[in-house]
């Protein structure tokens, strides 16, 4: 039955969610202006926190399902920051892709592992089918070697091993990608810098190379079985997982968003604007007004990344529905947080509020995990019934 | 517990209305809009569907349905796909119907509701919308002062929807507290109905003026009687209704975009192969997705009899945005054709400008 209501212990969990979100706002800014400093794995405040507050109860069948669970909890806790969290989690993109394409003896051995995700190099972004990073087999040893640069790694620093797309034969272009696991540590695989970036500062995204690093014939995802497949199960393999990934970039960047309209709310009301929701042009003030426009594109964009995790819960195919939310969302954050600039003026430009923060911050959501233009490759792709060939 | 699941009956509901606007709605919009007229016959075709007297409690006459604004939401979609204007005349009556039902008093309800359970298509209609520029729904100019036991109204209305075949008008006007609506009959003294006013689109839909000069009202003919009512949330549940027509509209346009750019060929490929086509009707699929969702939230908070007067707001401000977008860019992607009256685009673009300045004349 369609309802946008939460149950009460839906209700709880956000709660919950907030507390602990409100507490790492604190250290939003500090680790903004010094990013050479690593963001703490555990806060110290997290121990009492979880000390005194009681653990909501666990959702049931009567409750929102897991997937929307999932994207509430990404908007609250980037509400909260984009990268500090009370204790950080393991997880990263390529624990996604592990459980995807791996093999289950892969996923025993390093699910426990955070793993990165590296597919991004310095001549190839949006089409991953041109790949550089080569894999060459060493039948002596057994060993694969790996040569290349990656870069726009996110939790390139933290993570424990990385999972990479490299290329067995360039000529064979996407047929030709495979993906591989590389632990950290592992001779020839060096970790140069920390990025520098507009803004999710605090995050650690790295460039990697690889020289000669050599790693074992078994460290092929969903293994020897995946070399001998026409199409590409790794490449496969990861577009399938970008299904749940681009909803909950599209989450991350609306809880930024959110965080903009709770203060640009907030200084309204505190400089007497009131906000009417019935009112018509002649009575309502253009800020009250632009206002409201904002929070519409915000809801709109919630709706549809929610819609997108439903169906997934569901076991329905939400392929386009990933892609409309992401797009929409990337397009959303952008005109919220910059529209709330607009609105409080010199104060939303002012690195003593948050709000030019979340400005920068959310700027990446209409970049990775799929550009706004590939999202709507794909959705023009699926309205028109044609194929990646059919339209470029 | 957030769903987007409709029911089975919903999907039922779905399927059919979307047969019926296929067959019956698509086919007369283009005749309706040229010759500013809709035939009885479709009218009471619709009628017998059952549109507005299925809902309505079994004990007046109804059908005894449990009452669903999101099943009527998808409804008014499925409709509006097939033409806006006749949507709105098919689904007439429940304005009127359904805000007796939902804030009349018992006395209002026993006496109005079984007007709309007869065999034939029976029409009252809302005047909220008022002559003169910008329109604010809870500042009407029209005006009520108390008078012995009752009331005196005096003012004008415009854009009352099929005004002139309806048998009562439910009046927005203002007294010393606030907003309220009053039920004027149609042959009450004082009361001036114009000819059918002129209109850029929804052209087969007539709509009227009114003139009030000093038309007594008596107390029991205020919606909701002694206790009179929020009208907000008719003006809320009018919002959900117009941006549901808006949103079928828009998925008409883009349905008929994507089939005639795959036909149209320029220098040697179809025009979909161009980004810039292709991306624009990407950009309509992702906003009637958005749009849909923004409608069926406030749907169904209405429905729960949740305070939404925020998430109706977002339907009129977002809707009708993205719906103009997407008509005005229809007739971009088909370029001078979009512009010939053989397609309906340009039409499906005079509707929805229509549409988009509407307020309070429609209900679900």
């Amino acid at each position: 039955m369609i309802d946008f209501t939460l149950t009460e212990t839906d209700q709880a969990i956000v709660d919950y969610n907030r507390a602990a979100a409100l507490i790492c706002r604190k250290y939003a800014r500090y680790y903004d202006e010094n990013e050479e400093e690593m963001a703490p794995e555990v806060l110290p405040e997290a121990e009492a926190f979880y000390a005194e507050t009681p653990l909501p109860p666990k959702g049931g069948a009567e409750d929102t399902s897991p997937p929307v669970m999932m994207a509430l909890h990404a908007m609250i806790s980037h509400w909260g920051d984009y990268t500090i969290r009370l204790k950080r989690s393991g997880g990263g993109l390529g624990n996604a892709a592990l459980s995807a394409a791996g093999t289950p003896e892969q996923q025993k051995k390093w699910g426990n592992l955070v793993l990165s995700m590296a597919i991004t190099e310095p001549g190839c972004g949006s089409d991953p089918s041109r790949v550089s990073t080569s894999a060459v087999l060493d039948p002596e040893t057994d060993e694969w070697v790996i040569n290349g640069e990656k870069i726009f790694v996110t939790t390139g620093i933290r993570a424990e091993a990385v999972v990479i797309w490299a290329t067995l034969d360039k000529s064979a272009g996407r047929a030709g990608i495979k993906s591989f696991l590389v632990e950290k540590g592992t001779p020839g695989f060096d970790v140069p810098h920390k990025e520098k970036k507009l803004g999710i500062r605090a995050d650690d995204t790295a460039a990697y190379v690889f020289s000669d690093c050599r790693i074992p014939r078994s460290n092929l995802l969903g293994g020897d079985e995946s070399i001998s497949k026409k199409t590409s199960g790794g490449f496969r393999g990861v577009m399938k997982t970008f299904n749940m990934t681009r909803p909950m970039t599209a989450a991350m960047g609306l809880g930024l968003a959110e965080a903009a309209l709770d203060f640009t709310r907030e200084q309204l009301a505190e400089a007497g604007v009131e906000i009417d929701y019935m009112a018509g042009l002649i009575s309502q003030s253009a800020a009250a007004e632009k206002f409201i426009r904002l929070e519409a594109i915000y809801d709109a964009s919630r709706l549809t990344t929610l819609q997108a995790c439903w169906l997934a819960g569901e076991g329905k195919p939400n392929n386009m529905e990933s892609s409309v939310c992401k797009a929409h969302a990337g397009g959303a954050v952008r005109a919220i947080t910059q529209g709330c600039i607009e609105i409080l003026g010199a104060m939303g430009i002012s690195r003593e509020h948050l709000l030019e923060k979340w400005t920068r911050d959310c700027r990446i959501t209409d970049i990775y995990e799929g550009t706004g233009e590939i999202q709507r490759l794909i959705i023009a792709r699926g309205l028109l019934d044609y194929t990646r060939a059919d339209l470029k | 517990m957030i769903s987007f699941g409709m029911s089975e009956e919903q999907e039922i509901v779905r399927d059919t209305l979307r047969e019926f606007a296929a067959d019956a709605l698509r086919p007369a919009g283009r005749e309706c809009d040229e010759t500013s007229a809709i035939p009885d016959e479709l009218l009471q075709s619709a009628w017998e569907l059952g549109l507005t007297t299925t809902q309505i409690p079994e004990e007046y006459g109804g059908g005894g349905e449990e009452r669903s604004l999101v099943t009527n939401s998808i409804v008014l979609e499925e409709l509006a796909y097939g033409d806006a204007a006749l949507a709105l005349a098919l689904v007439g009556p429940s304005q009127f119907a359904n805000a007796i039902l939902d804030h009349g008093s018992d006395e209002q309800k026993q006496k109005y509701l079984p007007l709309f359970c007869g065999e034939n298509f029976h029409m009252a209609s809302l005047a909220q919308l008022e002559p003169g520029p910008v329109g604010e729904p809870m500042r009407p100019r029209t005006m009520a002062e108390p008078k012995g036991e009752g009331w005196v109204v005096s003012g004008a209305k415009s854009f009352v929807v099929m005004g002139d075949r309806a048998s009562h008008f439910l009046v927005f006007a203002r007294n010393q507290d606030g907003v309220d609506a009053f039920i004027v009959a149609r042959d009450a003294e004082g009361l001036t109905i114009s000819e059918p006013e002129l209109n850029m689109g929804l052209k087969g839909l007539a709509t009227v003026g009114l003139e009030l000069e000093r038309v007594e009202v008596a107390a029991a003919d205020r919606l909701g009687g002694e206790a009179g009512c929020n009208v907000a949330c008719l003006i809320n549940n009018s919002r959900v209704a117009l941006g549901s027509v808006l949103l079928g509209l828009s998925r008409a346009v883009l349905d008929y975009c994507v089939p005639y750019s795959k036909d149209r060929v320029a220098f040697d490929e179809p025009i979909s192969k161009k980004q810039s086509i292709a991306f624009r009707l990407a950009e309509m699929h992702i906003e009637c997705e958005a749009m849909r969702n923004l409608v069926w939230q406030a749907a169904s908070h209405l429905e729960k009899g949740l305070d939404a007067t925020a998430q109706a707001r977002f339907v009129r401000t977002y809707v009708n945005e993205k719906a103009l977008w997407i008509a005005d860019n229809g007739i971009q992607v088909l370029g001078g054709h979009g512009f010939i009256r053989e397609h309906p685009v340009e039409m499906w673009f005079r509707h929805a400008r229509t549409l988009s300045v509407l307020e309070g004349t429609a209900g679900i």
